[in-house]
């Protein structure tokens, strides 16, 4: 500490990109954190120092609102059918001259690639859903001489988990396409420079050379292989556009271009479900604080040159299926940065350029992505706090997660993947996969292994339930050991996908932005918690008679009195929340997972609440059949009645070493709700939001919106293009989802005014 | 496996507030509807809420007593008019709820807000709710028309951090017609918490029509700046969302066709209490 970088000896150049840095060990090794740590400075302030948009920001701007319009008439805008590579399209612009930060997916804005190596299916499914005749050449190349992930997968699948597919107990598997949720620490590529990351890598490398040569020995080898090539395609990339990141960023300009090229090859390369940023902000202040102590940048330009980056963030894009885009409502890429929080040291990491990325929400106006995610503490500054308040309630365009059990959990240079999963920047990464219907296993177990709606037997046989009543005893050892079969079936299947996924689609040069073996978690999910919940209180506090069809299959349930529903602060129920979340974890842990990786699962489900819904019978808690499960953990739709302390109290309850990826609550607020004047809202809000990360509130996310709005903007879509909302863990453009999902929305709880008598 | 608990009667499992409560205390027999009331061990309540940010400041935990002596003509509420519409629920098991929230409410500097109904038609059970919110150190708040406001004295006074005291209209005549019954009491009470320098919102609902002549609210407005004790005064607009229950109690209704009042109304109303010193929203 104290003394500063003065020579850049390893730059032979001109410009020294340490200058005036703090010295540490991030000289000497690769580590962002440190030099963050030892470079930053904390913002105690209030937001009155932003700038608005620039006529230069708002003419691009501009320039792609043409294109979006033309977009969501079409579906895509274009497609090219050079399969994707860091390499494989030249350089393409918005505007070139006006451009600061550059760089797209294709030659075109909004263009898409396509990235068979995930599959081939998707892509001939996407392109013929568009109207697009196929490349004869790719689909050859493809089928011919070259595998794909999705190939793989399935020649590896037991019957086992073909069958649980279909049934739809396990859904979403990354079988077809890019698993994503791996975050390359593309910082690295601004603070170092590629060269020196290259030279880490080499080294890593040369560390394995004298290690026998097994099967986990030879697979690293080839991966670090691919990790150089990656980078050093990462570097002929910037150089298209006219940019040497051999070498560290020399300013702030710089640092954001560099950072934005490392992100930018990772998704010209891979189309991952979710394809997150990391925690970039604080790092880019420093470079920030740097140029504008030099006098070199004014504020304005500051928040033109984040404006920039955020727009190019905005206009990532897939080729996907019109099926895959219902499923996750709209086109979603999960572009999530993860924004404040506290460091190790009691110091808060927020820091002007927090309030710069906020800011973007403004000038650029409210938007799914990128993702923006505050790490939420009590301890934050009440600035920061009360903007980010501020921000939720105009553009319901964020999502709160506890810093305060992450950090105690992971540490403090930790980013969210994707809605709610979080891993350390550069040291820890995640093979994801999907979810299991704990609805649809609880009927399992009742109807001893057939499937409620086909009658089909899926898991293998066991003596249904007998007599006129469930009896809770009796159906919590059937639900245990169908828990238990389910989770064997779900860890077999994770293993083959992400086997396969290293094998065919590996995430080169995000994983070359990490370090060399990485803690790997194995993130399972599960879909259908209050239903569970309420279903399981109802057989225990009530009586549910069963009612069977010829067969003898039961499908129908009637419920005889009173019980408690999740969601109102009520153990007698929310124990069974944690105990099924609980349990099916310890069922997880008890199978083997690939590389060793660790086991953990989220409590989300995104929008895919509705299709889970659709594919899950009649349940005991009188949920009839098709009906929505409710999004991620949140209480049931109308069933948590007493307001939205109660009903956030019962989900803080499930216990986070259960559910270490992640449980996802989505609160839906009328503004009138929250206060009756505007400063009393933020006030508010903020109140809620220190309540609940103060305990032990995992995640928000926080839709200020009326419902007239909502149902207005379901007539009249073309009135609210950007009308956003939030949907567990992910914000997307309201007018997108389809009806059925817009009806979910509608029909959640609102948090609203109480009347007063 | 999770424990088995013993059923209990869900009584503190109510229903959304928004929802049509009736006869859920009919089975308590008489003699225990007024030992209760004698007592106040046991209460009735309607319902109860939690994230409450309109009923004082903060956030807050609200329940809403059932029994009242008005019959205001624009009552969103009407099922909270019948003590024995409530559900029966004793004092201790009332805070046991209350208390779940205890470490979120202050975090929030919010507090419990005892609305009705009206709280005072079951003041003894009120002020012991209230003293067990006080030992639990919750700020409480007293949401009141202030007609039975002097059945408290002044020790439990005390106990009440804030009163939330409806005005409704300052015209006898008018108060009576709009509520049946006088309106001396509720001034009587107002100065009263003036005098104790009690901590006073004003709420005054604005009905087109009924409580929207200007120089009836300058009455209204001149009598609560001269008071003192009025920290803040919301001016709540009149809106039709509990016209349904009056349908479904079979109540004839008289403002079906009544307008909720327009931007400009709302914002004449609340610059008239502006005008003579009080902060008003």
């Amino acid at each position: 500490m104290g003394a500063t970088v003065s020579q850049g000896k390893e730059q032979a150049q001109a410009i020294q990109p340490w200058q005036g840095f703090r010295t540490g060990l991030w000289q000497t090794e690769i580590n962002v954190r440190d030099f963050i740590q030892q470079n930053y400075e904390p913002y105690e302030g209030d937001e009155t120092f932003l700038a608005p948009a620039t006529p230069r920001t708002v003419g691009i701007w501009d320039k792609l609102q043409a294109l979006f319009v033309e977009e969501r008439k079409k579906g895509v805008l274009d497609v090219s059918q050079v399969p994707a590579s860091i390499t494989a399209h030249g350089p393409g612009y918005i505007d070139r001259d006006k451009e600061l930060i550059v760089g797209l997916q294709t030659d075109a804005p909004l263009k898409r690639a396509i990235m068979p190596n995930g599959g081939l299916r998707m892509v001939l499914n996407a392109l013929k859903a568009y109207g697009y005749e196929p490349d004869p050449q790719v689909v050859a190349t493809f089928t011919k001489y070259r595998k794909t992930h999705n190939e793989g997968v399935f020649d590896a699948y037991t019957s086992d988990v073909r069958k649980c597919r279909k049934s739809h107990v396990l859904t979403g598997l990354p079988d077809a396409y890019g698993r994503g949720r791996i975050i390359g620490d593309y910082r690295r590529v601004a603070l170092y420079g590629v060269n020196r990351l290259i030279e880490r890598k080499e080294a890593e490398k040369r560390s394995l050379d004298t290690a026998m040569s097994t099967d986990e020995v030879i697979r690293d080898r080839e991966e670090l292989a691919e990790q150089i090539r990656a980078l050093k395609e990462l570097s002929q990339m910037a150089a298209s556009y006219g940019f040497d990141i051999s070498r560290p960023a020399a300013s702030a300009q710089e640092a954001v271009q560099w950072l934005y090229f490392g992100y930018l090859a990772g998704v010209k390369e891979q189309n991952g479900a979710a394809m997150s940023l990391g925690r970039t902000s604080t790092f880019l202040d420093i470079y920030f604080e740097r140029d504008l102590a030099a006098g070199r940048i004014t504020e304005e330009r500051a928040q033109e040159i984040v404006d920039d980056f955020v727009i190019k963030l905005r206009i990532v894009r897939f080729l996907r299926t019109p099926e895959y885009d219902d499923l996750f409502a709209g086109d979603p890429t999960w572009v999530t940065e993860s924004i404040g929080g506290m460091g190790d040291d009691g110091r808060s990491l927020v820091t002007k350029t927090s309030f710069r990325l906020l800011q973007t929400l403004y000038n650029l106006g409210p938007a799914p992505e990128p993702n923006l995610t505050i790490w939420y503490s009590p301890r934050l500054p009440e600035g920061f706090r009360r903007f980010s308040a501020k921000v939720a309630i105009d553009t319901s365009s964020l999502q709160f997660e506890s810093d305060e059990i992450m950090r105690r959990t992971w540490g403090d240079d930790g980013a969210i993947a994707c809605c709610v999963s979080p891993m350390l920047m550069g040291k820890q990464m995640q093979f994801f996969g999907a979810r299991a219907n704990l609805a649809k296993c609880l009927l399992y177990a009742i109807n001893g292994g057939r499937d409620e709606i086909s009658g089909e037997q899926i898991a293998p046989a066991s003596t249904p339930v007998t007599g006129e009543y469930l009896d809770f005893d009796d159906v919590i050892v059937r639900f245990e050991k169908m828990m238990d079969w389910l989770a064997g079936v779900y860890v077999n299947a994770m293993n083959v996908i992400h086997y396969m996924h290293d094998k065919y689609a590996y995430e080169r040069v995000e994983m070359a932005l990490h370090d060399y073996d990485p803690l790997r978690t194995m993130a399972f999910g599960m879909a259908g918690l209050s239903v569970v919940a309420d279903s399981l209180s109802a057989i225990k506090h009530a009586k549910v008679r069963v009612l069977r069809d010829p067969t003898g299959l039961v499908t129908d349930y009637q419920t005889e009195g009173d019980f408690p529903f999740f969601g109102n602060n009520d153990n007698r129920v929310d124990q069974l929340a944690s105990w099924t979340v609980s349990t099916f974890m310890s069922k997880l842990r008890k199978y083997p997972t690939y590389r060793h990786a660790l086991h953990t699962q989220s409590v989300l489900t995104i929008t895919s609440n509705v299709v889970y819904g659709k594919a899950t019978g009649n349940t005991p808690d009188g949920r009839r059949r098709g009906e929505p499960f409710a999004p991620g953990a949140n209480p049931m739709h109308g069933r948590d009645s007493h307001g939205i302390h109660a009903s956030a109290a019962s989900v803080a309850k499930i216990p986070y070493r259960d559910a270490a990826d992640g449980i996802s609550l989505t609160a839906s607020l009328l503004p009138e709700g929250l206060g009756r004047i505007p400063s009393d809202r933020i006030t508010n809000l903020t109140a809620i939001l220190d309540a609940f990360f103060g305990s032990t509130g995992y995640h928000m996310n926080v839709n200020v919106l009326n419902r007239d709005v909502l149902l207005d903007a379901m007539d009249h879509p073309e009135k609210y293009p950007h009308l956003t909302i939030r949907v567990s863990g992910y914000a997307v453009n309201f007018v997108r989802l389809t009806r059925e999902q817009q009806m979910d929305v509608i029909s959640r709880t609102f948090h609203g005014a109480a009347p007063n008598a | 496996m999770p424990e088995r608990d013993t059923v209990e009667r869900p009584s503190l499992v109510a229903k959304s507030p928004f929802e049509l409560r009736v006869n859920l205390g009919k089975d308590v027999p008489e003699s225990d509807v007024r030992s209760a009331l004698a007592t106040g061990d046991m209460g009735f309540l309607h319902s109860f809420t939690t994230g409450s940010a309109v009923d004082g400041p903060g956030i807050r935990v609200v329940a809403w007593t059932t029994g009242c002596q008005f019959r205001c003509l624009y009552c969103h509420n009407p099922d909270t008019w019948t003590m024995t519409n409530g559900i029966p629920v004793t004092v201790v098991k009332a805070a046991a709820e209350l208390g779940k929230y205890r470490e979120g409410l202050k975090v929030m500097a919010g507090g419990f807000t005892l609305s009705g109904g009206e709280p005072l038609m079951q003041h003894r059970f009120a002020v012991k709710l209230f003293s067990a919110a006080k030992t639990m150190g919750i700020h409480t708040a007293l949401d009141t028309n202030g007609f039975l406001g002097h059945q408290l004295s002044d020790d439990e006074l005390e106990k009440i951090d804030l009163v939330l005291l409806d005005l409704k209209t300052w015209d006898n005549e008018r108060h009576r017609r709009l509520t049946g019954m006088d309106v001396g009491p509720v001034h009587a009470f107002a100065r009263r918490l003036a005098e104790r320098k009690r901590p006073v919102w004003v709420r005054y609902v604005l009905v087109p029509g009924l409580t929207d002549d200007p120089d009836d609210i300058a009455k209204t407005a001149g009598f609560a700046a001269g008071l003192g004790n009025v920290e803040r005064v919301d001016v709540l607009p009149f809106h039709q969302m509990g016209q349904f229950k009056w349908k479904s109690l079979g109540i004839p209704y008289e403002l079906e066709s009544t307008p909720t009042p327009s931007a400009d109304l709302v914002e004449r109303t609340v610059t008239q209490f502006r005008t003579v010193g009080l902060r008003a929203h």
